[in-house]
């Protein structure tokens, strides 16, 4: 069935199964590549996109239970967190194979936007849904530290 | 995968691997590494106007690019050979990039290999002069054409970040200005490379930064999965629950009803659904009805192999290293200790599954995958579609981790993606996608062993060891199988078969068991188990002893200094007073060498919870020769420690009548960032050839875990992981 | 869930025949076992004593209070548990300022208002934990009785406001529909609200704490 899809500000009519995944579209259908499939289950949270500003797996939430919400992906993020976020990430380097690193990078954004100067507690609360197997936690916590102080400044 | 153990040299190794490159095609010849031939061997070579060799391109707009013949997935070969280049270039560093090379085993081999490949944390190593030769060849180049054009001698060229210089007459140009000109000046021999004192770049902090860190935090870097061709289909295929199952028939009626299935196929593997898009193919999938013959198969479960193992290990195995006599020293009396240390089976599992794209229209392919070893991939391709290797091109894409999994001495990735294209015909682009329950249940595991240790102190000193390892080969019957000497695989007692500690009397001895399970290399090989076994065998002793850890260890490192430099280091880093506890933390140690790369870490350790212990701070001394880029090791040190942590707490595939049981992470558990420790490296200066980060810093970890909880009155974990049948 | 059952929820529905298998592909889980059934109110009608009869009654509605698919949501701490095991959450999720997650982490990122069975996530409109005031994780049924007629704890309800919120609310009914691969609460809501009822009826009497 065509449903019709708002992502990154721009209107799309899919021609898919209601029950198909919202990471399945962004990535099969409107070829939006960044957000990655990594579990398939809401474990890994490399899917990570924004649903109306707050984060949300895309690969456990089916295309029909969009409605009217919009959607915001690696690709469509911008302003002064996400810019914040992005450059501490790359001042770090902090991603090694890099693909969870979309999903990081959007948990980091949705958390800086809500608390401007996040505790160590509050990095582990956003940030322990998304997996990164090569472990480079020691400098995702250190950049969301580096952006947060960007923030500040 | 395996390079190189302390006890097998060099020279073993390539031999065995020597005697597989036989097998394997080689297309071209040398002479194409030479200026301009290279250029039909790369996509970017016509754009370029300077290809000097097969490693560097030069382009007009100063953009430098070079050429990596390894696979980037996250251990830093794209920013590491091309520092290399760039130092012995002087390039300016914001003109540099990094691509993957094509596969071509001639101009791109790994040189400890003989064939292009990943492994063994070799991609520096190997690549270490060959790269800034490369490097400095380009830059003599552009100094002759430079000199020419000014009509002054080269020698009174210098160059600095991409600018050549004329002093005496003030002139100055860019890369660029000068890349067409030398395009048309002969390579020289033996260009001399720069005195390390004279480095720039190399060993300099904070002097590069990672080539690939922009995109991958922005969702721009391609990986295989995103690859996108109009026709292309999405193919996953249905494989049989236990290893060793066949297809009988199928039923594929429902499947092919679900809207977006293209096709269904029997593949050797299994049933392959076509569809346009990953979901169809998995809504596909999910309504096949498929009849397996798994006569055949594995049909034990964990509990039923640990017992087989546990009773050869009872028994005196094929003895791979012995000096002295153990047996003797350890019945002449003393204090005699047993250990046995039981590790699971392990996936990969990295963060991108195994996936693969072939195009093949019948004369042609073209393949596109994370490629861990091209020459092999590049030949079962060939083999498969009946095409000579000439007729196939392998592109080596980015990929979201290996581990070890992408490097397959079976090829079975790339045969099952070449036998895919093949079921449905040749103009059908294809698109093969693991899901993560295939990659988890799909075997290829780290193989389950069991260690079994006995051990003799006297007057407060070690003066026996026995060790009987079981497990299983990956070698046998594959490619690598050359490796196997005198019936004993290397890659089952690396690390165990000779150590680094002075023990009068010592054996190693290894049963070779057979089980249907297909294993694998998993990041740093045989050192996963036998570092633990080792290492917290020898902090037993020396607790038993009464003797620290550190100063224990270091009695007996005379004829390790390496061992002994890292082990000294990482005490101080840690500013080590004794093992504790301290209030409610103690420390653990344990040192490990891997792929000639030495590593000591100290875990500072508290009880937890029942969610098991809490691993605070580890501190970690690295000597892995030349440091090439600081900042890379050191990632790669932390993420070895994450790696080696998750896997030691949580990880475990367990085989219930022969099916695995874990399927995801919510069982698979992954160590998550409330449970990474902070971690400190100090890497120690050296002037030893650059040995390899990807794999090294894993070892130690799991078993400095584990000598700290004795120490806290835990028991020390005889069973990985170590906090079982939590998830479930 | 046993080891068993997850293997065979592993495999997807399996059929042995003669020396090979029949294997759907699914990835789900097999079809939860049904919880327990409950009593009917009218098999309680034998208990003369009307104190007796409503403690009895509540015992009966606390297969359901204490049943993982309520006890799960209703922590005593700040996490929540999942699964027949009652496991800690993975990943680790707390209650938050409202109940509905901490900053960057909410409920709503993973759990959407309905069930998504093909990724095993369970949903619904407004997921979230009960509030600590309500929290039954290893209390007495006493305690949960007491704490189930207390308007400071109970969000101000009375008994009538509390079975109303049961039968109504979407997320209690959910106990009854959780999904492949959770067993569900015992009975039916229509079958627990009525020895809810009943129990009011009787005085909604407490069984000691």
């Amino acid at each position: 069935m065509a449903i019709s899809i708002k992502v990154n500000g721009v209107r799309h009519s899919v021609d898919v199964d209601g029950d198909t995944p919202l990471l399945w579209v962004l990535r099969d259908a409107l070829g939006l590549t960044g957000t990655k499939f990594g579990c398939g289950i809401a474990q890994c949270g490399a899917c990570t996109v924004f649903l109306n500003g707050k984060p949300l797996r895309s690969c456990a939430f089916p295309i029909a239970a969009l409605g009217d919400g919009e959607v915001t992906t690696i690709e469509g993020v911008n302003g002064r967190t996400a810019r914040a976020v992005q450059r501490a990430w790359t001042a770090r380097d902090v991603p090694q194979c890099g693909y969870c690193q979309s999903g990081q990078v959007m948990s980091a954004i949705a958390l800086l936007s809500e608390v401007r100067r996040p505790t160590d507690r509050d990095i582990d609360l956003a940030m322990n849904g998304n997996i990164c197997r090569c472990a480079a936690y020691v400098r995702i916590r250190a950049a969301i530290k580096d952006a947060a102080r960007t923030l500040e400044g | 995968m395996a390079r190189h153990d302390t006890r097998l040299t060099r020279r073993d190794a390539l031999k065995g691997v020597a005697g597989l490159v036989l097998g394997f095609y080689l297309p071209g010849d040398a002479a194409k590494a030479q200026s301009g031939a290279a250029r039909i061997f790369t996509p970017d070579a016509g754009a370029a106007a300077f290809a000097p060799n097969a490693f560097v391109r030069i382009g007009a707009d100063d953009r430098v690019t070079v050429l990596i013949k390894h696979i980037e997935f996250g251990q830093g070969p794209f920013t590491g050979l091309a520092t290399l280049v760039a130092e012995e270039l002087d390039a300016d560093w914001s003109k540099v990039r990094a691509e993957h090379a094509p596969s071509n085993p001639d101009l791109y081999k790994n040189l400890a290999f003989g064939m292009q490949g990943t492994g063994g944390s070799t991609a520096i190593a190997n690549s270490y002069e060959q790269m800034r030769k490369a490097g400095a060849t380009a830059r003599a180049m552009l100094v002759e054409a430079a000199a020419q054009a000014w009509r002054v001698p080269a020698g009174e060229i210098t160059v600095e970040r991409g600018v050549l210089r004329h002093a005496r007459t003030g002139r100055t140009g860019r890369f660029g200005q000068f890349a067409q000109a030398a395009s048309h000046v002969p390579v020289p021999d033996n260009v001399p490379l720069k005195d390390a004192a004279r480095f720039r770049l190399i060993g300099r902090e904070g002097a590069v930064r990672r080539l690939d860190s922009a995109s991958k935090a922005n969702g721009t870097a391609q990986f295989t999965i995103d690859i996108r061709e109009p026709d292309m289909l999405t193919v996953v295929v249905a494989r049989p629950s236990r290893f060793g199952g066949k297809v009988v028939s199928f039923e594929a009626g429902d499947a092919r009803a679900v809207r977006g299935v293209v096709d269904v196929k029997e593949v050797p593997s299994g049933v392959a659904v076509y569809a346009e898009g990953m979901w169809p193919a998995l809504k596909g999938r999910e309504r096949l009805r498929v009849t397996w013959d798994e006569a055949g198969a594995e049909k034990r479960s964990t509990d039923e192999i640990i017992e087989a193992y546990r009773e050869l290990a009872r028994k005196p195995g094929t003895v791979a290293g012995q000096h002295g006599d153990a047996e003797a020293a350890l019945a002449r009396g003393g204090r005699v200790i047993e250990a046995e240390y039981v590790f699971p089976y392990l996936a990969h599992a990295p963060m991108e599954p195994l996936d693969g794209f072939l195009h093949w229209d019948g004369q042609r392919a073209l393949a596109r995958l994370g490629s861990q070893l091209q020459t092999g991939d590049h030949q079962a391709i060939a083999g498969v579609l009946g095409l000579s290797p000439e007729q196939v091109r392998l592109e080596t894409m980015l990929a979201g981790g290996s581990f070890g999994r992408r490097a397959q001495p079976t090829m079975e990735l790339a045969v099952e993606l070449a036998q895919v294209a093949k079921a449905i015909g040749p103009g059908r682009p294809v698109k093969l996608v693991w899901t993560r329950e295939d990659d988890i249940r799909g075997g290829y595991y780290r193989p389950l062993f069991v260690h079994r240790l006995r051990g003799a102190l006297r007057d407060g000193k070690i003066v026996a060891w026995a060790n009987t390892a079981v497990g299983q080969t990956f070698l046998k019957g594959s490619p690598f199988e050359a490796m196997i000497k005198d019936g004993i695989d290397p890659l089952m007692v690396e690390g165990a078969r000779e150590l680094s500690y002075d023990i009068a009397d010592f054996r190693c001895d290894v049963h070779t068991a057979d089980v249907g399970v297909p294993t694998l290399w998993w990041r740093s090989v045989g050192h996963t188990h036998t570092g633990y076994a080792v290492e917290c065998f020898v902090d037993e002793l020396l607790q038993a002893a009464g003797q620290d850890p550190v100063a224990g260890r270091l009695a007996m490192m005379g004829k390790a200094p390496r061992h002994a430099g890292v082990l000294r280091a990482v005490a101080d880093l840690a500013r080590w007073s004794g093992p504790g506890p301290f209030n409610d933390r103690a420390r653990g140690v344990a040192v490990v060498e891997s792929f000639g790369s030495f590593i000591a870490q100290i875990a500072e350790v508290s009880a937890g919870g029942p969610e098991g212990p809490r691993v605070h701070r580890v501190w970690c001394a690295v000597d892995c020769g030349v440091a090439v880029n600081p900042d890379v090791i050191r990632a790669q040190m932390e993420g070895g420690i994450g790696f080696g942590l998750g896997h030691a707490l949580f990880a475990e595939v367990e085989l219930d009548e022969g099916r695995p049981v874990q399927g995801n992470f919510d069982t698979y558990r992954s160590l998550r960032i409330h449970e990474m420790p902070q971690v400190e490296v100090a890497i120690v200066r050296s002037a030893e050839t650059p040995t390899g980060v990807g794999e090294p810093g894993v070892p130690p970890i799991a078993p400095a875990v584990a000598n700290a909880m004795a120490r806290l009155g835990l028991p020390r974990p005889r069973r990985l992981p170590m906090l079982r049948g939590l998830a479930s | 869930m046993s080891r068993h059952r997850l293997a065979a929820a592993a495999a997807g529905a399996i059929i042995v025949l003669t020396g090979a298998t029949v294997q759907t592909f699914s990835q789900g889980t097999p079809p939860a076992g049904g919880g327990d059934e409950l009593r009917p109110v009218s098999s309680f009608a034998g208990i003369a004593d009307t104190q007796s009869r409503s403690l009895a009654l509540f015992q009966e509605a606390g297969k359901v209070l204490k049943h993982p698919r309520c006890v799960n949501c209703h922590p005593a701490g700040d996490r929540p548990a999942q699964g027949d095991r009652m496991q800690p959450h993975q990943p680790v999720v707390v209650r938050g300022k409202d109940g509905h997650g901490a900053p960057g982490l909410a409920c709503a990122t993973c759990h959407g208002r309905a069930n998504f069975d093909p990724a095993r996530v369970p949903g619904d409109p407004h997921w979230h934990l009960a509030p600590i005031s309500m929290a039954w994780e290893g209390k007495s049924l006493g305690s949960i009785c007491n704490q189930l007629k207390d308007p400071r704890r109970n969000g101000n309800r009375d008994v009538a406001a509390i079975l109303k919120h049961v039968l109504t609310d979407s997320l209690v009914r959910w106990a009854w529909d959780p999904g492949p691969g959770r067993t569900p609460a015992p009975g039916s809501n229509a079958e627990f609200g009525a020895l809810l009822q009943a129990w009011a009826d009787t005085g909604a009497h407490c069984p000691a704490p």
